[in-house]
């Protein structure tokens, strides 16, 4: 018991801190620079415990400690740790500042860190709903806001229902496969899935596919995104992917190894659709929170090729794909945070016509989001798609060609990320924008550095962790 | 220890760090800042001229292999890893020669936001030179792909009235062509578990994946170059282009895809190669006497340039694929001449249409009589376009077409005759524009060269007579690496 408690020691403190944090909370009933960096400290200590804590198995399984949950967890502790302070200061500037934010953050990385972590169907579910509810109360959070209200409740009907495909999808692997453990499922399908089995494996496809919002399964997307707060936009936009990808990789290859010639295809057509959707869709925007949506569809699409190319080489592929674009991702709505004018936020294309001449560092920043989001070199962006389609190119003639596919997709992406580029610089200036806050500003900057730089170094200490991580599982 | 290809590939960075301390710390007043910034640009682009002038002097041009090396592990399996051989050291002297006389061409044309528009040729530079000295395949690519940015926003920011359409065209037409290479790039990787250039150039790949490989390549570097029949974003790009765009677009970014061929296509896909040679002289005559044909057409004297360096660049194709030591030398030492003259040229017109605001050839008229020493340095590389004896552009026409008479008579047959056409289209032109009385009055007060551009023009005159008349020059250099690389193709080819 106590050597389980060690394995799940991140869970542990999060869980016991987000409790604490309530009653804090609920007491001087209020948020303040104290609570947060509370918030943000618990998140630290439990990315610490996942660095540093041991590897093994829990709860006879259900709970697995790997170095692939050990390098999701840091990034997604992160990830959260950026988004408490910059939501509490983004609601504190509209006077809606509450307590509960951190501690909803706090309870969705838990969720996430269960889900990188799950060795069961019934963990896996455990942690995809606890994350799942706080993030449709945190897209609602804006409460006297029509559309956030909006934006919460399409999130949660349709996350419903997803929920729904999965647990059905789970009862039928468990009534076929006998169990839901995944290595008991692995036994039971090793050497081709049942038909039953391939039923439940496909409902639990469409299930995760709402979750990481991958075409046909990404219809909540442009809705949720365009009416939720924004700095949660930026949170939700890229940890809880990143969770149900790591979570994604160690289903599909840990329990259903066997059956990989019969998941690919489902993957790889899934993935294809999101790279178009992404594409196509994205041009009709004109609404940059709604754009950055497809541009999200698009590029889970990139991520699912590295996963459909399997092996240790694609599931590695697909996690610094998604570290990298969480990154991009948090920088870009941190602009987006940051820019108002007159107290209005920016989020239509025309809003950021000449924003090179008022702003020049975020604009910028944007640009290089932008441009990591194309894919152009040498932007993380690129070394993200290298990664993917190398593991592709490698894997077989099948994803070769869903590789060179996708890489025409991101052709036609190209344009609606040149066009924000040339709004921002070609185009007359709008008028002049609020002074931007600091907290916001720091973010952008210090990810803009990342995604144009930084990464060049950063990768050399990522890309032996991360080969580590994939060996977890994949063989 | 940085070696001098790094210094003098990022050295251009550090004038990009200058201009943005002096932005964030420096002058309130605008018209200072910009000026600072242009003299830091010159400074910077000359010290990397002068660096590549070392790099030259150094270069041992018996050696047939890569010099300068460098090379540090990165990650993932890839290499920083730089060094250039005869066929590509050239080409950074070019771009280095270039680079400062566009920084003065644009003293006086670009008045709008010039600290981002020094910035981006700045970064240019880094790009492009880095294009030519790279060694790793995915470095290579970085910087080949990377130029696209600062290119879209020279077109976009500081060109004509229908800049934003050229811009993405550019960008667009490009992207597509190299995400294919990207493709190949990985698949290379995934077969041969190596990124290092030289060591591609030595493996052996199946002719089957040749093939696609090559068509890949193709893609890319045929938009670049850019062959008929996928030229059409050049005149679009050139004609709304400012200047020294212009200059840089024709005289560099246009001479990666003939690089790319050499050192890319020919030695690593040599079955391929072969089995394209025919596809190759095809486009390449068919280039050469339709965009000849499409020159002489023009109304805008920027556009008839720019089909008339799609025309040139067809000499260069079909060089490089002859297979044989006089097409090769002949096509570097046309892209090398194309380089200078072409750049040249787009400074001419610059001259009158930073004058009159106009680039109509019916505008224009009798301008000997106000400007006779333009009129005198518009000949002389009118004259060089056409291939007149005794300028650079003789000797890589002859060359290329000796080169290929041996592989293919038909093709220098049809080509040879684009010869007569760019004599046509070239002595048309300039007739319409210098000869004869001046009819249109807003000439009648237009004023010869200043200083500034006679001082701009010098180095290009220099050049394109120097290259004319002791062509030896070029040769001693690539003469080694390029009987390598023929040597290596032949004994694939046969023959």
């Amino acid at each position: 018991m106590a050597a389980d408690a060690r394995l799940a020691l991140p869970e542990l403190i999060l869980a016991v801190s987000a409790l604490l944090l309530l009653l804090w909370g609920a007491y001087q009933k209020k948020t303040g620079p104290a609570f947060t960096l509370a918030a943000v400290l618990a998140l630290a200590a439990a990315a610490v415990a996942a660095a540093v804590g041991p590897v093994g198995q829990a709860f006879g399984g259900a709970l697995i400690a790997d170095q692939w949950a050990a390098f999701a967890k840091v990034a997604i502790f992160a990830a959260s740790a950026v988004a408490i302070p910059l939501s509490d200061r983004w609601f504190a500037q509209r006077g809606t500042a509450r307590f509960e934010l951190s501690v909803l953050i706090v309870l969705a990385a838990l969720g996430m860190s269960i889900m990188v972590s799950a060795g069961d169907l019934i963990s896996l579910y455990v942690g995809i709903e606890l994350h799942s509810l706080a993030l449709y109360v945190l897209a609602a959070f804006q409460r006297d806001n029509a559309k956030s209200s909006e934006a919460g409740l399409k999130y949660f009907v349709l996350g419903a229902l997803s929920s729904g495909l999965l647990l059905y999808g789970a009862s039928l692997v468990y009534g076929f496969a006998g169990s839901t453990s995944f290595a008991a499922i692995a036994a039971a399908t090793h050497g081709g899935a049942s038909v039953g089995v391939l039923f439940g494996l496909i409902f639990l496809v469409c299930g995760i596919g709402f979750k990481v919002s991958a075409a046909p399964f990404h219809m909540w997307t442009p809705d949720v995104y365009e009416g939720a707060p924004t700095p949660i936009v930026g949170f939700f936009a890229g940890a809880p992917k990143l969770a149900a990808m790591a979570l994604f990789a160690r289903l599909l290859t840990e329990a259903f190894g066997g059956a990989v010639e019969q998941w690919r295809q489902v993957v790889l057509i899934a993935a294809l659709l999101s790279v178009f959707v992404g594409a196509f869709a994205g041009l009709a925007q004109s609404n940059l929170k709604r754009l950055w949506a497809y541009s999200s569809i698009a590029n889970i699409g990139y991520a699912l090729v590295g996963l459909a190319a399997g092996g240790p080489a694609g599931v590695q592929s697909m996690l610094i794909f998604m570290v990298l674009y969480t990154i991009d991702v948090t920088g870009f709505f941190a602009c987006l945070a940051a820019l108002q004018r007159s107290g209005r936020p920016m989020e239509s294309f025309d809003s950021f016509a000449g924003l090179m001449r008022e702003r020049p560092g975020l604009a910028l920043a944007i640009t290089a989001f932008s441009l990591s989001a194309l894919g152009m070199p040498p932007f993380s962006g690129f070394w993200a798609k290298f990664y993917v389609f190398k593991a592709a190119l490698a894997a077989g003639p099948l994803t070769t060609w869903a590789a060179v596919i996708a890489l025409v997709g991101s052709v036609v992406a190209a344009f609606y990320y040149l066009r924000l580029i040339k709004v921002m610089w070609l185009d007359p200036p709008e008028g002049a924008t609020d002074a931007p806050p600091g907290g916001a500003v720091a973010v952008a900057y210090a990810t803009a550095l990342f995604a144009c730089s930084l990464v060049w170094f950063a990768l050399i200490v990522l890309d032996p962790i991360s080969q580590q991580a994939a060996l977890a599982f994949a063989h | 220890m940085v070696g001098i290809l790094s210094l003098t590939t990022f050295l251009p960075l550090a004038g990009v760090a200058a201009i943005l301390a002096l932005k964030a710390f420096g002058a309130n007043d605008e018209a200072r800042a910009a000026n600072a910034a242009r003299w830091i640009a010159l400074a910077v682009t000359l010290a990397t001229f002068a660096l590549s002038i070392l790099l030259v002097a150094q270069f041992d041009g018996a050696n047939p292999g890569f010099q300068f090396l460098e090379d540090a592990p990165w990650f993932a399996g890839l290499h920083y890893r730089m060094g250039v051989d005869g066929i590509s050291v050239l080409f950074v002297l070019l771009t280095a020669f270039l680079m400062p006389l566009c920084i003065l061409a644009s003293w006086q044309s670009i008045t709008n936001r010039v600290l981002e528009y020094m910035i981006a040729f700045l970064v240019l530079e880094t790009l492009v030179i880095g294009v030519f000295c790279a060694l790793d395949l995915v470095l290579f690519y970085l910087f080949f792909e990377g130029q696209l940015i600062p290119m879209f926003l020279i077109i976009g920011i500081w060109g004509g009235q229908r800049r934003v359409y050229a811009a993405f065209k550019f960008f667009l037409y490009t992207l597509l062509g190299s995400v294919l290479m990207l493709a190949a790039i990985l698949a290379m990787i995934g077969i041969a578990h190596t990124t290092s250039i030289p060591d591609l150039m030595r493996f052996k790949f199946a002719p089957a994946a040749q093939t696609w490989m090559w068509l890949a390549f193709f893609a890319s570097f045929a938009v670049k170059m850019p062959m008929w029949p996928v030229h059409t974003w050049l005149p679009d790009a050139h004609v709304e282009a400012p200047t020294a765009g212009s200059v840089i677009l024709a005289g560099i970014l246009l001479k990666m895809g003939g690089y790319g061929f050499l050192r890319f296509s020919l030695p690593m896909f040599p079955a391929a190669s072969v089995q394209f040679t025919p596809l190759i002289f095809a486009l390449s005559a068919v280039a050469i006497v339709y965009t000849s044909l499409v020159a002489f057409r023009q109304t805008d004297i920027k556009k008839l340039i720019a089909y008339s360096s799609v025309a040139h660049m067809g000499f260069v194709t079909m060089g490089i694929f002859s297979g044989n030591i006089q097409g090769e030398q002949g096509a570097i030492f046309q892209m090398l001449s194309h380089g200078v003259i072409s750049g040249a040229l787009f400074l001419c017109v610059g001259v009158i249409y930073d004058r009159m605001h106009t680039r109509e050839i019916a505008f224009y008229g009798g301008l000997a009589n106000r400007m006779p020493w333009y009129a005198a340095v518009f000949m002389l590389f009118a004259m060089g376009n056409v291939g007149l004896p005794g300028t650079s552009g003789f000797v890589g026409e002859i060359l290329t077409m000796t080169g290929v008479y041996s592989a293919s008579t038909w093709t220098v047959i049809v080509a040879a005759s684009g010869v007569i056409l760019s004599a046509v289209y070239m002595l048309t032109v300039y007739r319409r524009v210098v000869f004869g009385e001046i009819t249109n009055s807003a000439l009648t007060s237009i004023n010869d060269l200043v200083p500034r551009e006679v001082l701009i023009f010098a180095p290009f005159i220099i050049a394109t007579l120097v290259l004319g008349v002791a062509p030896g020059l070029v040769f001693h250099v690539t003469g080694a690496a390029t009987d390598a690389l023929v040597t290596a193709y032949r004994a694939v080819r046969g023959g």
